[in-house]
């Protein structure tokens, strides 16, 4: 460089300042004006191809015979690929094995891709499959977890974590209860579908645009399925349309087709799943099967607990392991088990191989914990708050049962700030008067906490990169491993760099994330993004600014303790810098403007041989208390006010944390509400639209819906002492499940806990209600 | 044949407003509304003109079967409007239709939300198409968008331009800020996965706060829409017939075209099903068929009256069927469904069907080469989704005695979701009443059985019946449940529908006690303890 850039002009207002951190998404702009890219918007090259696959349309069959001929004849269609036209390896499963890019022999599932089509457009592409011939043997399909349970049919081993003889103690309780819940699973319905793009290179690879939450992983599967080094690969991910789990591993696909297309043509190739093959031919959340056994004494307070977590996994392993893991750690939610004998089962299934959704197996079993704290309130005739409370770790009873000792203990505290603060008992009272007066609607109201677990559970995914470049105008570029999916992970590490810089946020820009920037990243999960990739971002801003002040304290000749970086300016002492012209003079004396960081999340491991630990960094906390009105002729609902105490650390973006925690409180409530995923009896899913599986809308939120923070830094040395977010608000919405069935055991007087389906459709709170009246009337006659 | 032209005084009328009008027809005078844009009597698929944004588009080959969402995308490289489903379920494809609108002899454009994703590209001839392109474009973001960025309304941003267009849609209907519940009402289409609404209801709370907006259009705009609207063409591809005569000219010339008036359902097949439709007949601007008239003692409907038509024309008239719209598919669907589509659809879950059966309605229906005649709708209904019309037939309009309005008349919807659902069980109930016995009975339901339905039998058990009677309405009950005989499916299981189609029974007979029956379904609900 001869001549140096003019300083990049910024504003005086110093938004770093942790009261003043409230700052607008990176994005916000760009996504109301529609300038925001997504991969479908990418201009088209003139000579693209578009993919459509063609599905097995039965849940277990060997494929006899593939007559092709039709389809490769049909207008538009550039190529037609099998599994063995595939250059590299056709498995592309993120850990274990078995997830097929596209079908051998044998379908495994009702839309498994067995065939693949290239054309000039994607109804061209579309319509091509539709005219395949193929031979199947059908075979029987294993559908219904339980049936696989009592077959000990699972994709992976089972695993148990145990603490004390819960037998023993089982048998010794005073009280017990038995719970046999089925939890239906959740599509993750981001609002952009499955998406990618490949472009062959010079080189003989290829650039994948992604919509995927795992670049990495996207690029190392790329290669694998083109037999090529991980270098010839780059991937790309600028941001998703949301994903919620949904695009860690199962986006990896797309990419990988789109790539033995362009591959294959040497043409610029485009995959996207239309809405309905997404909701077909993508895994969801997992249904769950709880069967729970549970002593406790006069006091509400539990003894023992054996539990099973059977989740259905589909046909292959992907991540069910850890998500099954992820249930069995939080079936204590944020209560002392003093014995416990926890064990996870992973069904196979002939249907779509599930995958990760924001909570990750843990609101699985921590519903059914929830509902048991409400069975023994009803047994016992108390409020199920004060069960709760007298069930929460304390100081003192503090070990969970996998061994880790929970550290920061804040439980009765916040739960107790949320009580006054939702005017928890006052309301209950007037409940009761209202459900007295009114014979055809009736209230319901429940307080629920979340304890979850930070960290991935697999070790070697707690770490993380960034990248950090100061140009010579004073701009600033950050990159890092993590992907943006609308959770503002680029806008935290924004705030973080400049925080940690001492400058204005003005100057800081994020890239996309890129594999061949920051490389091995780990995909952007578990709520660890900020945790991770700001920790990285910092470790790259101390590189760089120890040189800086290093050199400062050499060319100016000050002790190093008098200099300084804040406000946008170097300080030596009380004269002051513009950061611009510093940046200039640093580049002219050669010293590096720029940097790696890295970091290791410490202190964690656990032992699955022992099932003991400690697989988490810390703990999120919160609580929500929300209320209900039900209509007890039909099992209609509306939810009338929710209050919410989340626990984020020292917020790094109050702004952002609270759309975090709205937005997951409303995706966990319609999980247990209107969302319902349903198979029919041949494994094929049925509810495969937007038409008929219906996520909320801003109708069914209520118009007094209180959201705060606690005001509580991480005890733990987490960047800026802040708090993972993403996932813990969304087992809040169990507190609306909770009133529902508050509601429909208030027909009861309380006396008896009716069961009540997961989600609670209208249907399911009517039968609910219906459960309640017979038990009254077989009381009375 | 049942065309009555807008006279001048008519015209009026209509711009009074329909308060007014439906005033005059309570008192028993004559009324006629026509809820009819301007338009010319056909043009083609081939040849499309309107205008996007600031500027005025001629095309001259496009397929009948483009969505306006595709042609945006992959034609103008408009892209901000985003496909989420292709089905009208999701509303990122939201963008605004404005139309000409004559109020007292000035002209000037209203618009109106719309599902690019499912509408047919040449519905926009002769329209401004107002895309989020257009919002924010001379500098200064628009107060929906600026708003939505104050109010942190985004989070991914894929659905947020749809949110941005159905708000900018609500501001630009409005003087002043609006209410929760329209501004919830105005996003019921729009579907956000990330922020859980809370701050784009707020965003749209305050967006009237905010330095006024332009307007829409600019004068350019209006001359050039006026340009187009009295130009003329006539050949083959999209057909848009102006009267019933041209209608039947087109179906002669074009015997294979399929009937097209809100396409919500229709264009499912071309997104979906990646079918090919090459003529198609779009009846929504055939005169006769937007009609709203007394006609002695009967209330015609004409059957390309849009959903938001019946809305606002029937307000006064009818607000239990109003009521019911507000949870009928979304403001999206509404602007662009038909009542006549709802009805020849035959589909066993529309929400018309019952409430007209509960109506004693008739059906008229037109061909090409028969002239009109008039069926009950109790006859109109053959098996699923089999109907008495013949290729080439179409509905005109629906009719019924506007005494029946002035029963005790009641609909239940019960769905999954409160918003933009299918229902479970419709119900539909009408009880006449004199000197304390019921006199007459329609008890109607969708969601039952393979075509909307009337329970007969309960109705005749009911008649003569004492109105306080809780024996005669647990007989009709008992009769509605063994009666029906639902399925299960992915919205609900037999043995519920069964339940609830007796309960909507003894709701209504609830209700017609004067038992207070909250019903939670409907905004405004809020009952705290």
């Amino acid at each position: 460089m001869r001549k140096l850039a003019t300083n990049m002009p910024t504003k005086i207002a110093d938004k770093n300042h942790p009261t003043n951190n409230r700052i607008a998404h990176e994005s916000a702009v760009k996504h109301v004006t529609g300038r925001a890219q997504y991969i479908d918007d990418i201009p088209e090259w003139p000579n693209q191809l578009h993919v459509a696959t063609g599905q097995s349309i039965y849940a277990h069959a060997n494929i006899v015979s593939i007559d092709l001929d039709d389809v490769r004849n049909a207008e538009g269609v550039v190529d037609v690929i099998l599994q063995k036209d595939i250059p590299g390896c056709a498995d592309i499963s993120p850990v274990f094995e078995g997830d097929l890019l596209l079908a051998g022999n044998k379908t495994h599932y009702i839309g498994q891709p067995v065939f693949a089509v290239a054309a000039t457009s994607l109804e061209a592409a579309k319509r091509a499959v539709k005219r395949v011939k193929i031979k199947y043997e059908e075979l029987p399909p294993l559908l219904n977890p339980l049936e696989a349970l009592r077959q000990q049919d699972f994709v992976l081993p089972t695993h148990q974590i145990v603490k004390g003889d819960a037998e023993k103690a089982l048998a010794a309780s005073r009280h017990r209860l038995n719970v046999d819940m089925h939890i239906r699973g959740q599509e993750h319905f981001y609002l952009e579908g499955q998406i990618s793009a490949a472009v062959p290179t010079e080189d003989g690879g290829v650039h994948v645009f992604a919509s995927s939450q795992h670049p990495a992983e996207v690029q190392k599967l790329v290669a694998a399925v083109l037999n090529l080094p991980i270098n010839y690969v780059h991937a790309e991910v600028r941001r998703m349309g949301g994903a919620f789990g949904g695009k860690e591993s199962q986006a990896a696909a797309l990419s990988c087709m789109a790539a033995v297309f362009a591959h294959r043509t040497k043409r610029p190739v485009k995959y996207r799943m239309p809405r309905q093959d997404d909701m077909v031919q993508t895994g969801k959340r997992h249904d769950f099967y709880n069967h729970y056994e549970v002593g406790f004494d006069n006091e509400g307070i539990i003894q023992s607990a054996i539990i099973s977590l059977a989740g259905m996994c589909g046909c292959t392993a992907d991540l069910s392991d850890g998500i099954v893991d992820r249930a069995m750690f939080h079936a204590d939610n944020a209560y002392y088990l003093k014995n416990a004998k926890i064990t996870g089962y992973r069904c196979r299934t002939n249907t779509v191989s599930n995958t990760a959704f924001r909570g990750f197996g843990g609101p699985k079993s921590m519903l059914t914990t929830e509902a048991v704290m409400d069975d023994i309130a009803r047994k016992l005739r108390k409020d199920p708050l004060d069960i709760r409370k007298i069930n929460l770790y304390s100081d003192t009873q503090n070990e969970t049962p996998y061994g880790q000792i929970i550290e920061q203990n804040i439980f009765l505290e916040l739960i107790e700030k949320l009580e006054d603060s939702s005017r928890y008992r006052e309301r209950r009272k007037a409940l009761g008067i209202f459900n007295n007066e009114h014979k055809w609607i009736k209230k319901g109201l429940a307080l629920t906490p979340v304890k979850f677990g930070i960290s991935f559970t697999s070790k070697h995914l707690n770490q993380a990169g960034a990248l950090i470049h100061i140009y010579t105008d004073g701009s600033i570029h950050v990159n890092h491993g993590g992907t943006e999916m609308g959770q503002g992970l680029y806008t935290k590490v924004s705030q973080i760099v400049a925080r940690a810089l001492g400058v204005n946020i003005e100057r800081v820009m994020s890239s996309a994330t890129r594999t061949d920037k920051v490389p091995n990243a780990s995909p952007t999960a578990a709520s660890a993004g900020t945790d991770m990739n700001g920790m990285a971002a910092l470790d790259a801003v101390n590189n760089i600014k120890q040189g800086l002040i290093k050199f400062a304290a050499s060319h100016y000749n000050v002790e190093k303790k008098y200099i300084s970086i804040h406000s946008d300016k170097l300080w030596l002492g009380k004269e002051a810098i513009n950061f611009s012209e510093f940046i200039k003079l640093a580049y002219m004396n050669r010293i590096p403007l720029w940097s790696s960081g890295f970091y290791r999340t410490p202190k964690i491991g656990y032992d699955r041989k022992s099932g003991k630990g400690k697989p988490f960094y810390y703990f999120a906390n919160g609580a929500a208390v929300s209320e209900v009105v039900v209509d007890v002729l039909t099992g209609e609902y509306r939810t009338t006010q929710v209050d919410i105490l989340q626990d984020v650390g020292n917020s790094l973006n109050p702004a952002v944390d609270i759309g975090q925690i709205e937005g997951g409180f409303v995706q966990g409530m319609g999980w247990l509400t209107t969302e319902e995923l349903m198979w029919d009896n041949k494994g094929k899913i049925m509810s495969n639209s937007p038409a008929n599986y219906k996520i909320p809308t801003s109708a069914d939120i209520p118009e007094k819906f209180n959201v705060a923070l606690f005001d509580r830094a991480n005890n733990e040395e987490t960047v800026y002492l802040s708090k993972a977010v993403g996932e813990p608000p969304l087992m809040l919405g169990i507190s609306v499940w909770c009133a529902l069935r508050d509601a429909c055991s208030s027909i009861a007087n309380y006396a008896f806990s009716p069961p009540l389906g997961a989600p609670a459709t209208p249907e399911q709170v009517y039968l609910a209600i219906k459960s309640a009246q017979n038990y009254m009337q077989e009381a009375a006659g | 044949m049942p065309i009555f032209p807008v006279n001048q005084e008519k015209r009026k009328l209509y711009a009074m407003g329909h308060s007014t009008a439906l005033k005059t027809c309570l008192n028993g005078q004559d009324f006629a509304v026509f809820c009819h844009h301007y338009s010319n009597p056909y043009f083609r698929g081939g040849f499309v003109q309107f205008v996007l944004n600031e500027k005025c588009v001629n095309e001259t080959c496009l397929p009948a079967d483009l969505t306006l969402l595709r042609y945006l995308r992959e034609h103008q490289h408009h892209c901000a409007t985003k496909e989420g489903c292709a089905s009208g379920d999701c509303g990122a494809c939201t963008v605004l239709l404005g139309s000409l609108h004559d109020h007292d002899g000035t002209i000037s454009i209203v618009y109106q939300s719309v599902n690019t994703c499912i509408t047919p590209v040449a519905v926009a001839h002769g329209k401004h198409v107002v895309t989020l392109e257009h919002l924010g474009s001379k500098g200064a973001l628009h107060p929906a968008q600026q708003a939505m960025v104050d109010y942190h309304g985004s989070q991914c941003g894929f659905c947020t331009p749809g949110f941005v267009m159905s708000l900018a849609g609500l501001y630009h209907s409005l003087e002043t800020k609006a209410d929760r519940n329209t501004v919830c009402q105005s996003i019921s289409g729009n579907l956000c996965r990330c922020t859980g609404y809370r701050p784009i209801v707020d965003a749209g709370l305050a967006m009237h706060s905010y330095p006024k907006a332009d307007k829409l259009y600019t004068n350019y705009t209006l001359s050039t829409l006026k340009n187009i609207s009295s130009s003329e063409q006539s050949t083959k591809g999209y057909w848009q017939p102006a009267s019933l005569t041209a209608l039947n000219t087109a179906l002669r010339i074009q015997p294979g075209a399929k009937l097209i008036a809100g396409g919500t359902d229709l264009v499912l097949e071309v997104t979906q099903s990646y079918q090919s439709f090459n003529a198609l007949i779009d009846v929504s601007n055939v005169k006769e068929m937007k009609l709203i008239e007394k006609r002695g003692d009967m209330l015609v409907l004409g059957a390309a009256l849009t959903y938001s038509e019946l809305e606002t024309e029937l307000e006064s008239l009818f607000p239990e069927l109003c009521k019911l719209l507000l949870r009928l598919g979304s403001p999206q669907i509404r602007h662009r469904g038909t009542l006549g589509g709802n009805i020849g659809n035959a589909s066993p879950i529309g929400d018309m069907p019952p409430i007209l059966l509960s109506m004693d309605a008739e059906v008229e229906i037109g061909a090409s080469n028969s002239e009109p005649r008039t069926v009950k709708l109790n006859d109109f209904y053959l098996d699923y989704k089999k109907t008495v019309l013949k290729t080439n037939d179409y509905i005109i309009s629906i009719r019924f005695p506007l005494q029946n309005l002035k029963d005790f008349h009641r609909f239940y919807k019960i769905s999954k979701r409160v918003e933009d659902d299918i229902s479970s069980v419709m119900g539909a109930i009408r009880l006449r009443t004199a000197k304390g016995k019921i006199t007459e009975v329609r008890i109607a339901f969708g969601g039952v059985a393979a075509t909307p339905v009337r329970v007969v039998n309960a109705e005749n058990a009911l008649t003569g019946e004492n109105i306080h009677s809780r024996t005669a309405i647990d007989k009709a009950i008992k009769l509605v449940r063994a009666e029906l005989k639902p399925l299960s499916d992915v919205r609900a299981s037999a043995e519920y529908r069964r339940e609830m189609a007796g309960n909507i029974v003894l709701k209504c007979w609830l209700e017609m006690q004067g038992e207070d029956i909250t019903d939670l379904t409907y905004e405004g609900f809020v009952h705290y303890a």
